[in-house]
């Protein structure tokens, strides 16, 4: 079964975000990009569908700049097969990205297409159903696991209270939480063969965006608050100033 | 403006983090000059839950009730609601970030092909424009944003905004539409519930959070104890470190990776407070940590903090607030 997965190049989540010149964006110097970790599970979740099927290509799929050829190289790193760069502006409107992706994927229509359930950037946790949505197929999010069967997905997805399982037919769109799917490391030998692997470049039909950050700030700080005391013995004094000054109990 | 609320029913009721969304609809549309309505979907008898809307500040609500709506259906809720925004020219539109919420909203987005702000932490109306601010990078910076279509669509994050009663009664108006259930490629084959009675961390108002420092999740216990104590509207939480062991659910975590939460009361105990941890609670209200090591970065964040083996002071902890809950 061929799988096309959608990752993203975003900052890594250690990163201590500053506000850039234009007042809309980070300062991006000195800034470590990484592939966003959710969309690591995704490759991940991929790469084990691959293995236990024994058959099937999984190619990985990026909206981005230059920079993002490196994300790829660390999805081939990981063991997918091949990589396609789609050049374009990337924004906060997750609907724009959506269409340039379902313009590309509509035309290999591959059975299971999974994406991040968020990327650490704009944590917009949009683009998946939104693509799924405009390709017309079903779409399950969050998914902390999942098992395909003849013509269909199986998926567990993690909402609030508890964890909903749903079967979608093929072709279908998943996006990938952690649960099951701790990333493997890319093996030196992984990295090498990377190197081989094909990465195509091409333009992205691209959709204008129509949502613009027109500020962007950092939160106030967190006052560092009171130490109340050590041990035990500081427990009334706790209680007292949350009932009394922080009205929470 | 007219702005729809488009709210979730849960076993009879209008959770919380949906009763909060009509109050911000209906505050921002009186603000506006306008009104709020909200759209509630559900099995047969969910309109019994309608007319309590109107306390929230809903002129109109709009029921579809069917057999084939009971339960959340991703194919289902998207079709109806997009429906209905359609026939009824909204300014605005605005779900709960649950994760059903978070779940509809796009796949609504795509249908009415407009953008979508998930998540959102602050609506104003500004020149009779609606202001919005959501958090990105895991809540370490906020966005003012700009959305260029109609209607805007937006998630807003349970916990945050005030649902505050008024007087007011809703006119209970029931929609009925064609559906086709079978048409609906996506099967919902079962839930499982964890927790039983506990709400979920994301939507819970008190939080009580273990970390690596818990050493066992046999000591589980005594988190679960102080959880009990704080009320039926107390959830517990987890850092990825015990997650990662097994130790916890991943529906616990909270952080970059795991759900984000906004309680009005957060105690992080066991925890040392990493930047991926924070992203996820640091808009909570009151944050309290016990951690033994007092250059914890946990202790940056938190209001008010004890230094010491949680092992003795969680105890004591959950007997002083039991004491004080008996007190009443
Ligand atoms: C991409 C990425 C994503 C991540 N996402 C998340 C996320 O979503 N959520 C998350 O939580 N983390 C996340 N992490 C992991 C994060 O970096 C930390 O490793 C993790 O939060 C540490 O968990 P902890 O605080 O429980 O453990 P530790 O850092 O080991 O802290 C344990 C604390 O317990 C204290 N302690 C020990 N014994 C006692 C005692 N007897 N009494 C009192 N205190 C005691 C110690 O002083 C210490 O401060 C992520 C990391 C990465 C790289």
């Amino acid at each position: 079964m061929n799988i096309i997965v959608c990752i993203k190049r975003v900052p890594d989540t250690e990163t201590r975000i500053r506000v850039g010149d234009d007042g809309t964006s980070i300062d991006q110097s000195g800034v470590k990009y990484v592939m966003s970790p959710y969309d690591e599970f995704a490759v991940e979740a991929a790469l084990r569908t691959r293995e236990a099927l024994g058959e099937g290509e999984v190619t990985v799929l990026t909206l981005g700049d230059d920079a993002s050829q490196e994300t790829l190289r660390t999805a081939l790193a990981m063991g997918a097969d091949r990589a396609v760069l789609l050049q374009g502006d990337v924004s906060h409107d997750g609907l724009a990205t959506a269409k340039a992706l379902a313009a590309e994927i509509g035309e290999s229509d591959p059975p299971l297409v999974l994406l991040g359930a968020k990327a650490a950037d704009d944590d917009q946790q949009q683009v998946g159903p939104m693509l799924a949505t405009l390709l017309g197929r079903p779409c399950a999010t969050a998914v902390s696991n999942f098992e395909t069967k003849e013509g269909a997905v199986v998926c567990q997805s993690e909402v609030d209270g508890g964890t909903q399982v749903l079967e979608l037919p093929l072709p279908a769109v998943v996006t990938i939480t952690k649960g099951e799917f701790e990333p493997r490391y890319a093996s030196l030998k992984g990295i090498m063969a990377a190197k081989r692997k094909p990465l195509e470049t091409k333009d992205a039909q691209t959709a204008p965006s129509r949502l613009s950050v027109k500020s962007m700030e950092l939160p106030p700080e967190r006052e560092a608050g009171k130490i109340v005391g050590e041990g035990a013995e500081a427990v009334p004094e706790l209680v007292r100033l949350l009932r009394e000054e922080a009205n929470v109990l | 403006m007219k702005i729809l609320a488009v709210v979730e029913q849960r076993d009879g009721e209008v959770p919380g983090a949906s009763r909060e969304v009509v109050s911000a609809a209906a505050s921002l549309a009186e603000e506006a000059g306008g009104e709020a309505h909200a759209l509630l979907l559900g099995g047969p008898g969910v309109s019994d839950q309608a007319a309590a809307l109107g306390a929230f500040g809903a002129s109109q609500v709009r029921v579809v009730a069917h057999d084939a709506l009971a339960d959340y259906h991703p194919d289902g809720y998207s079709k109806v609601a997009s429906q209905v925004v359609k026939d009824g020219a909204y300014d605005a539109v605005f779900l709960p970030a649950t994760s059903q919420g978070k779940d509809l909203a796009p796949r609504l987005a795509a249908l009415l092909d407009v953008p979508l702000a998930q998540d959102i932490t602050r609506a104003s109306v500004v020149d009779g424009a609606l202001e919005l601010i959501r958090p990105v990078y895991a809540g370490k910076a906020f966005t003012q944003i700009h959305v260029e279509a109609s209607p805007v669509l937006a998630t807003l994050r349970p916990n945050v905004f005030p649902a505050q009663e008024r007087d007011g009664t809703a006119q209970v108006e029931s929609v009925d539409l064609d559906l086709d259930p079978d048409a609906w490629p996506t099967r919902v084959v079962s839930f499982e519930a964890t927790g039983g009675d506990v709400p979920d961390v994301a939507e819970a108002s008190v939080v009580v959070s273990g970390g690596r420092g818990m050493k066992d999740p046999e000591n589980w216990k005594l988190l679960d104890d102080l959880r009990a104590a704080l009320g039926s509207d107390a959830g517990l939480g987890a850092s990825r470190a015990v997650v990662d062991a097994g130790w916890r659910p991943h529906g616990e975590q909270v952080g970059q990776t795991g759900k984000t939460v906004a309680p009005k009361l957060y105690f992080a105990i066991g925890i040392s407070g990493a930047i991926q941890h924070l992203a996820g609670m640091r808009t909570a209200g009151t944050i309290v940590a016990v951690n033994r090591d007092p250059d914890a970065p946990i202790f940056k964040v938190a209001d008010y903090g004890i230094v010491g083996d949680l092992f003795e002071v969680v105890p004591r902890l959950t007997e002083e607030v039991r004491a004080l809950k008996a007190e009443g």
